[in-house]
């Protein structure tokens, strides 16, 4: 399957190197605005065909992608993504525009198999939502909290202008995939140096007669799962279990993601995850399951 | 009552909220702080649930108030532009927005949106300790720049002493100018929030937060009724009056805490290492949940540079602590 990244900054270049390595997927194209860009250049060093006139310019390409995956910014998606539907070009969205549904492999995605466009949510989404759904397949998750510390230095200008967006968005995902009745998403930035890597931590509240075992049972299987794709996606430890007054019992799951360092630093889970997650959708696509 | 929800573990009640907001404003105290200690939307598994929804206590407060102007916290990251506006819908009039003081630029939208709601504003820049003063100033340009009227060092770990506080407010007059004012917030984990107050007031800060009883995470925060009593003597006029905030102090608000605020092991060992004053409690349960020592966790999150809101880290360093 033929694929185009649009976009070649910091999260453009890390994904092509992972697509590089996928047998499924052939990066060809990398679309840019920057002619002095070093992702461009990387790209052209690792023999895909570039262009700075952006979108205009991929879709004169002979042929066209196949698949088209979008690193530039939540109003260059919105502006290109029905351009790439009326080309027939399928769309992986990373940035938070939101134009198709909300995917996290391995969770929701054979839901949305048909979809010409599917937005990746947030890294912190793609993070935590697994779990609260590791959760909530097993027993009913009344609400879920999670908190996503990430490395200053990791959270570009995007990030930082739109915290907001980032905290309902994720919220939301925590209920609508994750399947929690309410869901409440924090994100804290850490200026440690060295950078620290992605934390997260997950709260689910379940009932104090929930089959705990199975609980765990289905974290620790889901842990193995996310790892396929994600390689650096670890517990910190096993599932803590707090009764909080008489009707609820606090799950507690801590997670650090370390990135694969393909081009981003290691550190940079939040990252390393939604390029991982991107690639990981593509290949499914591809192999169309 | 913004810090002090942290000494009460979020527990207020809406007749609390009332009495207390009543004595001060009756005192002439001119802002009074009502929100979850971690700001708007902190009500939370990670910071401590809310025993009353927080927008039920702006209300209780703004109700109450017949001179002073009622504020409320919000850190982006946790809480939303909604909270925001629910806030000023019930009548909150001062917007105080809190990061970390590297993180000024994820304020940015939020000042946007409170100056478009008519709010005076303020900027929280927290931890000011962990960073010099020069860079600090970069900081509250941040924030001026984005709408706030008044940038804030706020000593969150109570670990700045003396000529450190006045170095880090001098650095931000002398960036913003009259751009925007300058205020200082202090806890007293190494005993010197009055000390600090003065030395900010000092160098031109012009908005000083205090807690009548240090009623405020870690050993608490500057003792507004001393540090009143102090201003009088030195002449700085605070518009406060001395011995009805005592009384506030002693008649109201002590019934109202749940301890005193005290200058123990550690509260000592928060400001000496530097760590976020309201990892107290949580420090403390932890301690208890999992056998553990309560100051060996603050050591370590004073280590690995924790900063407000990581609360949640606070239980992986009890667990490693305890499998160790």
């Amino acid at each position: 399957m033929k694929a185009a990244i649009v976009g070649s900054g910091n999260i453009g270049t890390d994904l092509m190197y992972k697509l590089l390595r996928s047998t499924i997927i052939e990066p060809r194209w990398m679309a840019g605005a920057d002619p002095a860009s070093p992702g461009l250049r990387r790209a052209a060093e690792a023999g895909l065909e570039t262009g700075t006139g952006g979108v205009d310019w991929l879709l004169g390409r002979d042929p066209l992608p196949d698949i088209v995956f979008e690193a530039t910014s939540a109003a260059v998606h919105r502006a290109n993504a029905p351009r790439y539907a009326e080309a027939g070009i399928r769309a992986i969205d990373l940035t938070p525009a939101a134009v198709g549904p909300a995917v996290v492999p391995e969770v929701n995605l054979g839901a949305h198999r048909d979809a010409a466009n599917l937005n990746l949510i947030t890294c912190g989404g793609q993070a935590t939502i697994p779990m609260v759904q590791a959760v909530s397949r097993v027993t009913p998750v009344g609400y879920a909290e999670i908190v996503a510390t990430v490395a200053s230095v990791s959270a570009g200008p995007g990030t930082r202008a739109n915290i907001d967006e980032f905290t309902r968005v994720t919220s939301r995902g925590l209920e609508t995939i994750g399947g929690a009745a309410r869901g409440k998403a924090i994100i804290v930035l850490n200026p440690a140096d060295p950078p620290l890597i992605m934390r997260d931590t997950i709260f689910c509240a379940v009932s104090p007669s929930a089959d705990l075992d199975a609980v765990r049972t289905s974290i620790s299987d889901r842990v193995a799962e996310i790892a396929m794709y994600v390689p650096g996606y670890r517990l910190l430890d096993e599932p803590q279990f707090d009764a909080v007054g008489d009707r609820t019992m606090r799950v507690g799951i801590f997670v650090e993601i370390e990135g694969a360092g393909d081009f981003l630093p290691r550190y940079a889970g939040n990252l390393d995850i939604m390029t991982a997650a991107a690639t990981r959708v593509g290949e499914c696509l591809a192999q169309g399951r | 009552m913004r810090d002090g929800s942290h000494a009460k573990r979020h527990q207020f009640t809406v007749d609390e909220v009332t009495a207390v907001v009543r004595a001060l404003d009756d005192a002439g105290v001119p802002v009074i702080e009502v929100t979850h200690g971690d700001g708007l939307g902190g009500s939370s598994f990670t910071y401590g649930l809310s025993r009353t929804p927080e927008q039920e206590l702006i209300s209780a407060a703004v109700r109450t108030a017949t001179r002073a102007r009622i504020a409320f916290l919000m850190l982006p990251g946790v809480g939303v532009l909604d909270d925001i506006r629910a806030a000023a819908a019930n009548g909150a009039t001062v917007c105080r927005i809190a990061t970390h003081c590297t993180e000024a630029d994820i304020a940015v939208q939020h000042f946007g949106i409170a100056r478009d709601l008519g709010l005076e504003t303020v900027g929280f820049l927290m931890m000011a300790h962990s960073i010099e003063p020069d860079r600090l100033a970069d900081q509250a340009r941040i924030m001026a720049d984005a709408g706030c009227q008044c940038v804030y060092v706020v000593d969150s770990a109570g670990a700045l002493v003396l000529d450190q506080v006045s170095d880090r407010v001098s650095a931000l007059v002398a960036e913003l100018g009259d751009d925007a004012q300058v205020g200082f917030h202090g806890h007293e984990n190494l005993g010197l929030g009055v000390a600090n107050s003065i030395l900010a007031h000092r160098a031109g800060a012009r908005q000083i937060d205090g807690s009548t009883r240090r009623f405020g995470a870690g050993a608490g925060n500057t003792p507004v009724e001393a540090f009143v009593g102090v201003c009088d003597k030195l002449g700085i006029r605070t518009g406060v009056d001395f011995f009805k905030i005592v009384d506030a102090a002693e008649d109201v608000v002590r019934p109202v805490m749940p301890d005193e605020c005290k200058l123990d092991r550690m509260a000592l060992i928060m400001g000496y290492a530097g760590v976020y004053s309201s990892f107290l409690l949580h420090a403390y349960t932890l301690a208890q949940r999992y056998g553990v020592s309560g100051a060996e966790i603050l050591v370590k999150a004073g280590e690995r540079r924790l900063v407000g809101g990581q609360e949640d880290q606070l239980i992986t360093i009890a667990r490693e602590l305890s499998r160790s």
